[in-house]
């Protein structure tokens, strides 16, 4: 069978072994910190979408910047779990598949476009519907090469002072 | 009291994701992400239902704001699509964007449709 090296889904990917595995032998320990990051992940949605509000026309800038922000911290800390922080069974339970994917929403997303195009605003529709997708994608790249970067920085210099 | 009730909402759905993605997983064996793909098209069908529905805020901040919001999710999704492009899988990173998008729209405009026809 071919193991892809990095899994697909950050949540779960059961093509990678440690992950198939993660519920055993317990499974409550995992569960308990997804729900846990879950619920945070969420009340700073929440938090975000009071503070910037939009009427039914609007430009739903709340959901596009918790979704972007989201994107980029997914790059971020995939990375971090990839090249520093392996083998730590709770991480990417607790950041990952909850805070992160309870921060960010496809639903809210969904529903953002149709109460713009039922508001008379297909323009405002169309151009949320692309510009989250055109500003996701690279919002995750940026994240992990931004943090890839970083770390070589780190490795290069902390080699550089061990050889002095 | 919104904010908890948010929370109560969140700590059932992030970890139902979880459970759902696995179990769609262990039944193909293809890397296109099937898992992530139902549970957003079937969070927008539940979220286009609950706005469809007359409002009541204290459940809307549960099953909506909190359940709908944490089932499904944008980082995985997009973090899918940029690995699958990475993978050289350029056709299935297309098909995950267009189908999420086409499949979660009409999903969502399915609830919104069923909540008026109970609504009457």
């Amino acid at each position: 069978m071919n193991e892809p090296v990095t899994p697909v889904d950050p949540d779960v990917d059961v093509h990678a072994p440690a992950m198939r595995g993660e519920l055993r032998p317990r499974a409550w320990p995992v569960l308990a910190a997804i729900s846990a990051g879950g619920v945070l992940g969420a009340l700073g949605r929440f938090a975000v979408s009071v503070a910037l509000p939009h009427g039914p026309g609007g430009f739903p800038w709340s959901t596009f910047l918790v979704n972007v922000s989201g994107c980029l911290l997914i790059g971020v800390l995939m990375t971090l779990i990839d090249q520093v922080w392996t083998g730590r069974r709770l991480l990417r339970p607790f950041w990952g598949v909850g805070v992160l994917g309870g921060y960010t929403t496809f639903s809210t997303y969904v529903l953002d476009i149709h109460t713009a195009l039922r508001a008379g605003a297909p323009g405002v529709a169309l151009a949320y519907l692309a510009a989250t997708l055109v500003a996701a994608l690279p919002a995750v790249w940026a994240g992990g090469a931004l943090t890839s970067q970083a770390l070589a920085i780190a490795r290069r210099r902390s080699e550089r002072r061990r050889q002095r | 009291m919104t904010v908890l009730l948010v929370a109560l909402g969140a700590a059932i759905g992030a970890p139902l994701r979880y459970l759902t993605d696995r179990l769609v997983q262990a039944r193909h064996d293809s890397v296109f992400p099937w898992g992530t793909l139902a549970v957003n098209v079937a969070g927008s069908f539940v979220l286009g239902l609950l706005v469809g529905l007359p409002a009541d805020a204290a459940w809307f901040a549960v099953a909506g704001t909190g359940f709908c919001g944490a089932l499904t999710t944008y980082s995985t999704f997009s973090y899918e699509t940029l690995r699958l492009v990475q993978d050289g899988s350029r056709f299935y990173a297309l098909a995950n964007i267009v189908a999420s998008v086409v499949a979660g729209l009409g999903a969502g405009a399915a609830g919104l449709l069923a909540a008026q026809a109970i609504a009457g």
